[in-house]
């Protein structure tokens, strides 16, 4: 056995995107033990909601996270509308499965970015974020900004989005569609790629299943969980199958994450095709009262919300279980085995949002 | 292998347009619906403090009794619920962010008083962030 030496990883790290902190005992190279410690970024976001207005609220929600924020945007009012028992309209519902769909996609091509970025490959880097750009024009010209939306409102919407607009998403996502193709190719087939990442963070199905892995992780070890297969939220009039690889390594779950993003582009020309002409909101009256719970899929996998409400203006408690802080004990588990230069690699492959898992 | 994946998207990128806009010798086009900053109309507004109670960010400051409306712009999200709850029509959205503060204020934060900020010269009925003799 040889010397043990105690790295500290973070959470101010160059090739760590989010902060969280890992304790990685070492023996020469190769990693023995990885203690985690969260916490740097605490915001108090779930004890806000004694404060504030529950409408006021969707704004603050948004803000759990930067990269999903419609999706929290989304959750939030979701929640609240089960409090209310109020169910949005269709266009409505089609229209947050479009942005959902959209966030998802540009969620991805920055991990994808991330991730070239963490095995030293910096042109893959810019051209990932280069197409992620054409989705945050998107959400600027639909919903007025790039990454806060400020689109979803308990009840419905702020914003519809015009025909001529939608056929215009569809002409751009139908034009990316061969860019992607291409840095697709780059990611599953280039031989460095592919040297970094095959077998790299092997998972089983089981032990996915077992430490709770949630999202791209699950899925790249062959489980088939999706929470946009509930047949909630206008999901139920699409045509969708959950993305499943079975290799249960990096490579498999960079393959999910590229999938996925055509998929999403699949999604969205659905949603648009069926999205019918109406009204974007059903006027919600009083103060909320009970309790909801809503299970949503983020771009990094299950997101819980919990509401529970007392006839006020203001929410009682609010809970959000990110799928973060479901894949910290899948990485856990990875890391224990690797080499110190997998790290980066191993970290960015559970597509780790640590702002969000904080709140 | 790396030049047959890689070669078409690395010739549209040494021949094609930067993905970049060249500012600020190119002025960046906003769209109609970007929500840039709060503009405020005076001539219309009644002091009745509604968009003050309701902004979530708190960036908004009425005095009825010396008819003063004030927004701190570096708190305000732009998130557009005062003009929905304003029911005098009196704010509305640009599409051109606020104005940057060009100026280091003595403990600009932690003043009371000053976070209202004063009027910004040049944007006519705004008021925000900067000072007079900035
Ligand atoms: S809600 Fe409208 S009328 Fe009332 S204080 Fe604000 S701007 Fe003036
Ligand atoms: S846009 Fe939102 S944050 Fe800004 S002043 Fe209005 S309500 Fe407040």
């Amino acid at each position: 056995m040889g010397k043990r030496t105690v790295v500290p990883f973070g959470p101010q790290h160059p090739v760590l995107p989010e902060p969280i902190h890992l304790d990685l005992v070492l023996e020469d190279e190769k990693v023995v033990e990885a203690i985690p410690s969260i916490g740097f970024v605490h915001r108090g976001l779930e004890k806000l909601v004694e404060k504030r207005d529950y409408q006021e609220m969707a704004y603050v929600s948004e803000r759990i996270c930067g990269i999903c924020s419609f999706v929290h945007g989304h959750g939030y009012c979701e929640t609240l509308e089960g409090l209310f028992q109020v169910e949005v309209p269709d266009r409505a519902k089609f229209l947050r499965i479009m942005w959902g769909e959209l966030s998802r996609m540009h969620s991805h091509l920055l991990w994808l970015g991330l991730m070239a970025d963490a095995f030293g490959f910096e042109s893959l880097f810019m051209q990932a974020w280069r197409l992620r750009e054409k989705i945050l024009d998107i959400f600027e010209q639909t919903t007025g900004g790039r990454i806060i939306h400020s689109v979803c409102k308990v009840g419905g919407l702020w914003r519809d989005v015009p025909e001529d607009m939608l056929k215009k998403i569809v002409e751009t996502l139908e034009g990316m569609e061969g860019e992607l193709q291409e840095l697709a190719n780059v990611f599953l087939k280039d031989y460095t790629v592919q040297k970094r990442t095959q077998g790299l963070g092997k998972m089983s199905a089981e032990e996915a299943f077992e430490c709770g892995a949630m999202g791209p992780m699950l899925r790249g070890s062959g489980v088939a969980m999706d929470m946009r297969g509930l047949g909630q939220s206008g999901y139920e009039h699409l045509k969708f199958d959950p993305v499943v690889e079975q290799g249960g390594d990096c490579y498999a779950r960079t393959n999910v994450r590229i999938r996925e993003v055509f998929q999403s582009i699949d999604l969205i020309k659905q949603a648009i095709g069926l999205m019918p002409e109406g009204s974007i909101e059903n006027k919600v009256k009083g103060s909320p009262e009970g309790e909801c719970l809503v299970r949503m899929e983020q771009p990094r996998g299950q997101v819980i919300y919990y509401a529970k409400a007392n006839g006020t203006r203001h929410l009682e408690r609010f809970r959000v279980r990110t799928p973060t802080f479901a894949n910290i004990m899948p990485l856990l588990n990875m890391l224990p085995g690797c080499d110190l230069a997998d790290v980066p690699i191993l970290v960015l492959t559970i597509d780790p949002c640590i702002s969000c898992t904080e709140r | 292998m790396g030049l047959g994946v890689m070669g078409k998207t690395v010739m549209r990128n040494l021949f094609g347009k930067p993905a970049t806009v060249m500012y600020p010798v190119v002025k960046k086009e906003f769209y109609p619906t970007t929500r840039g900053s709060i503009l405020y109309d005076e001539s219309t507004c009644n002091y009745c403090t509604l968009c003050a109670k309701r902004c979530p960010s708190q960036a908004i400051t009425v005095d009825r009794a010396e008819k003063v409306w004030r927004i701190d712009r570096k708190r305000c999200l732009t998130c557009n619920f005062c003009i929905s709850v304003c029911n005098k029509d009196s704010l509305s959205c640009v599409q051109e962010y606020a104005a940057p503060v060009v100026k280091e204020f003595d403990s600009w934060l932690f003043q009371a008083e000053r976070i209202a900020g004063e009027k910004i010269e040049g944007l006519e009925g705004q008021e925000g962030f900067s000072d007079k003799d900035a």
